[in-house]
């Protein structure tokens, strides 16, 4: 039997308006150390909006948010600060700065928070670049002369400099093709594996659902309607839930699965 | 709730070095001082914690290969320096920098390539207008509306003030001179010749391209890297005569209204300080400069407006539609594209001078 996995993302009651629209009303989710839980829902549902919450990108209009343990609503300053360099977030176009190559890229977070210097900088950069699989020679590459998978992985090799322990993906596979997505799949899992990470991914491909998530949590009515493995979330009855995994495709997908 | 931090050390055991501690990211830069200050061989390992930076410094400490790690490792440390020690490659050589000579020669090059590359799109600008004459009916109307509010009528109230405030120098300046001979009356001719012949056509250009040739390059360069410019060719559309051509003709429209507007004004800012300064009522000053200024330097004034405008939407989107690469490729063609266009307005204004001189007007 496992021992008690701590919390590391704890929201609570969090609401979310923006103008007279609401997004989120109360909405309450827990994630344990270690999971890999995709956030999925119907479009407009805040999926991204929750992920940039988690991230500290944006505040929510209410509630409590506790990452690690701690509180971040009344945090400033150093805290804050600190709590960033816990988590790595890779954004849904790599958003990899065009006037830096992909080692560049990677060594400014290193750079910035650790203030090292010289070939070690270089080094760290190298094997982070490594572990996300991709080749040596688009160390000097610029972002825009780098496929879409490789661009990709450059991004998560970038949230990945300081060793977060919590990762977060918006959208990692959109725009990949079947077999870029799937090896995209693969080296999310060894570097979850390796790197004992916790990952939370936006994510409206089923197949990556299916292999890189052990926990679902299923946005819609304005809250997390629930939080469960996927093999168990196409059983739901909930209505919505069933709307959203009904369709043609999605049935498709589940049917390759379970064969 | 206090955590307890424990920093990583090396600690002296019996026959060496003893690793303890948290070998973690948060300790990089003392675990790089550790690993330069390293003397002694390493005997056994009790860390806390272990991450990959932490691993890719811990192996440069104990070495590569596996056999030779001291005890007291945990497998999950092991498995993780396993892992690192096969994704640890040395950074591949960036290309060599070339030689002072090549770089001149690429320098050379470059001058002359960019200058081929104008003449290029002075062609096709040219071929548009001619392919227009036959097939009026590919003009957009709407873009060419849109040009001429927002780069000829929005432009009114700058061009007008600094045009003014222009002419309100030059008679100042221009006038304590003639003062001194008491040629006071001579002040007309002095700022008429000058802002009709030369500095209304040329304020003009330089704000303008300022103002609309940035603005082009900045926009045609963010729709070629958002693949806008492809998207009209795919839909079967010519990008020329979407994006280009209500430009060309809106801007050479507009350029000659707008340097009559400064050769208005620029004369205007020269009558108030006559008037406060010479003594010369505004009366004298329209007889004066009707009777002493010949029509012909109006036209000669005129007649560079278009050409300008040429020159300005030339520059501008051929800077937009060369543009490669992400967000500061869009920077570098804005600033480019004002930096020639000024550049080469100020040459062609020198031409002109010549080929009027000559021409004797």
């Amino acid at each position: 039997m496992m021992t008690k996995r701590p919390v590391i993302v704890e929201l609570k009651n969090i609401s979310t308006r923006f103008g007279s629209n609401s997004v989120h009303e109360n909405l309450d989710l827990q994630i344990l150390e270690g999971e890999r839980v995709a956030l999925v829902g119907g479009s407009g549902t805040g999926k991204s909006v929750l992920l940039s919450e988690i991230a500290m990108l944006r505040e929510a209009d209410s509630g409590e948010i506790e990452l690690f343990g701690e509180s971040i609503t009344k945090m400033s300053g150093q805290g804050l600060l600190a709590q960033r360099q816990k988590i790595g977030m890779m954004f849904q176009q790599g958003a990899l700065f065009s006037s830096l190559t992909v080692l560049e890229n990677i060594m400014l977070p290193i750079r910035e928070h650790r203030r090292i210097k010289g070939a070690l900088l270089k080094d760290l950069a190298m094997l982070k670049l490594r572990l996300t699989g991709l080749p040596e020679h688009s160390a000097h590459l610029y972002p825009q002369s780098l496929s879409g998978g490789m661009l990709k992985r450059a991004a998560v090799a970038r949230a990945l400099a300081l060793d977060p322990p919590l990762l977060l993906l918006d959208e990692p596979t959109a725009g990949l093709d079947p077999a870029g997505a799937a090896a995209f799949d693969d080296m999310l899992l060894e570097l979850h594996a390796a790197l004992n990470l916790t990952l939370i991914l936006v994510t409206h491909d089923l197949d990556s659902i299916w292999t890189v998530t052990d926990q679902v949590a299923f946005l819609g009515e304005r809250k997390v309607l629930v939080k469960q493995p996927i093999e168990q979330m196409v059983k739901d009855k909930h209505p919505v839930i069933q709307a959203y995994f009904a369709n043609e495709r999605a049935k498709r997908a589940i049917r390759q699965e379970l064969i | 709730m206090k955590i307890e931090k424990h920093p990583p050390k090396m600690m002296d055991a019996t026959g060496g070095l003893e690793l303890v501690g948290e070998w973690t990211t948060i300790y990089l830069k003392e675990l790089q001082k550790l690993a330069r200050t390293q003397t002694q061989q390493v005997v056994s390992v009790a860390i806390d914690a272990l991450d990959t930076n932490g691993a890719r410094v811990l192996l440069d400490i104990i070495g590569n290969s596996p056999n030779t790690w001291p005890p007291g490792l945990t497998t999950e440390q092991r498995g993780l320096l396993e892992l690192v020690r096969t994704k640890t490659d040395p950074v591949p050589e960036e290309h060599a920098s070339v030689n002072l000579l090549a770089a001149l020669g690429q320098q050379v090059f470059r001058v002359f390539r960019h200058g081929r590359e104008l003449l290029d799109f002075a062609g096709q600008l040219t071929a548009l207008i001619v392919s227009l004459l036959r097939h009026p009916r590919q003009l957009k109307i709407k873009m060419l509306l849109d040009v001429l509010q927002r780069d000829g009528l929005n432009a009114v109230p700058i061009i007008a003030l600094l045009a003014f405030l222009l002419g309100a120098v030059i008679a100042f300046q221009g006038g304590l001179q003639l003062a001194t001979y008491g040629a006071n009356i001579f002040v007309v001719e002095l700022i008429s010749l000058i802002m009709l012949r030369e500095l209304a056509p040329l304020i003009c250009a330089i704000i303008v391209a300022g103002r609309s040739g940035s603005a082009f390059a900045a926009q045609l360069a963010t729709m070629q890297m958002n693949q806008e410019v492809l998207a009209l060719k795919s839909l079967g559309q010519d990008p020329f005569a979407w994006l280009v051509l209500p430009k060309l003709l809106g801007l050479m429209l507009v350029m000659p209204l707008l340097t009559i507007l400064s050769m208005v004004t620029g004369i205007g800012g020269g009558m108030v300080v006559a008037m406060m300064q010479l003594d010369l009522s505004p009366v004298e000053f329209i007889h004066r400069f009707a009777s002493v200024v010949d029509p012909i330097h109006f036209w000669v004034g005129l007649i560079k407006a278009p050409v300008f405008a040429f020159l300005i939407v030339n520059v501008g989107c051929m800077q937009g539609m060369l543009a490669k690469g992400g967000a500061e490729a869009v920077g570098h063609r804005t600033t480019r594209s004002v930096v020639q266009s000024i550049f080469l307005v100020i040459i062609v204004d020198a031409l002109f001078s010549i080929l009027f001189a000559q021409l004797g007007w």
